[in-house]
């Protein structure tokens, strides 16, 4: 087994990860880009556990396990961010978010602040 | 070139396709397609690489559960039928810094291993995985599970509207305030 191989196609899908993530305005084709980024990082860790002889066997492996489940905890909360964006601006483009809002009027909320 | 390679060179360049094709379509709906194609090559070079239970979690996890949240979320989102036009941004800076960081990561690792051959190790089953989670790896396995569980209450505060934003008024489960009510000092109406 060359580990060239899918050494060099990891890096071709992290560098079409970053494209992605940089060009994409829609924030769930921004978050398949990620997926794609992680995915490459996995990819190496597996090809990195037939290369490298650790210590521990199948490290990578159990890596890229640990890593798999990370990204389906961020897809689960991205998701929820992007919903709620799409709630509040009905758009979720990217490069309309405003980096800082402006703090809510607390004129018509005054009977919040008492505790039940 | 054995076997190993040639599944490996075309598992990988199927991967590579489907995913310009996920950063470059105009049907958002596509895209996700694409992606299942993607993540289901690197679970065939997973599997050429002996990383049995890797493959089938990938299949499990990625296939079967991220990409149907992706597509739930195009679909709740805006599932246009055919080509958008504003999906992309101008693309030179994000082409620039995509192509120079991939190809140099591949340079760097051709640099590194060359045409050299390995052998492959001993096949990553459900069992030696397990020993090695559940005995090496166990303290970063708990702290993963409370993880899980911290991002799942999480998504669910985020997707609550009534609960987590300062100044929402505090709904009465069983009798929801209506809008317009006038509150007493209590917060009640």
């Amino acid at each position: 087994m060359r580990p060239v191989i899918p050494y060099v196609t990891a890096a071709l899908l992290f560098g079409l990860g970053v494209f992605g993530v940089l060009r994409r305005r829609n924030a769930v084709l921004v978050l398949m880009a990620v997926e794609l980024m992680l995915n490459a990082v996995n990819l190496i860790l597996v090809t990195a556990d037939t290369t490298v002889r650790a210590q521990l066997p199948h490290s990578g492996q159990v890596f890229a396990l640990f890593v798999i489940v990370l990204a389906a905890a961020e897809i689960g909360v991205g998701l929820a961010i992007v919903l709620q964006l799409y709630r509040l601006r009905a758009s979720v483009a990217v490069d309309d978010v405003p980096l800082s809002e402006p703090p809510a009027q607390p004129a018509a909320r005054t009977g919040d602040e008492v505790p039940r | 070139m054995t076997g190993a390679d040639v599944l490996l060179l075309a598992l990988g360049a199927v991967a590579v396709g489907a995913g310009a094709l996920v950063v470059g379509t105009r049907h958002l709906v596509r895209a996700g397609l694409w992606l299942v194609v993607c993540l289901g090559a690197l679970a065939g070079d997973y599997l050429v690489l002996t990383a049995e239970l890797v493959a089938w979690v990938q299949v499990l996890i990625y296939v079967g559960a991220v990409v149907v949240l992706l597509l739930f979320a195009v679909m709740l989102t805006r599932a246009p039928i055919g080509a958008s036009d504003d999906l992309d941004r101008p693309g030179w800076p994000a082409a620039l810094i995509g192509g120079g960081s991939g190809l140099g990561l591949a340079v760097l690792l051709v640099d590194a291993f060359r045409w050299s051959r390995v052998q492959l190790p001993a096949a990553g089953t459900a069992e030696r995985l397990g020993e090695q989670v559940f005995r090496s790896w166990v303290l970063p396995f708990e702290v993963l599970s409370v993880l899980l569980l911290a991002a799942l209450v999480g998504a669910i505060v985020l997707s609550r509207t009534d609960i987590g934003r300062p100044g929402t008024p505090v709904a009465d489960p069983v009798r929801p305030v209506p809008a317009g009510t006038p509150l007493d000092e209590g917060g009640r109406a």
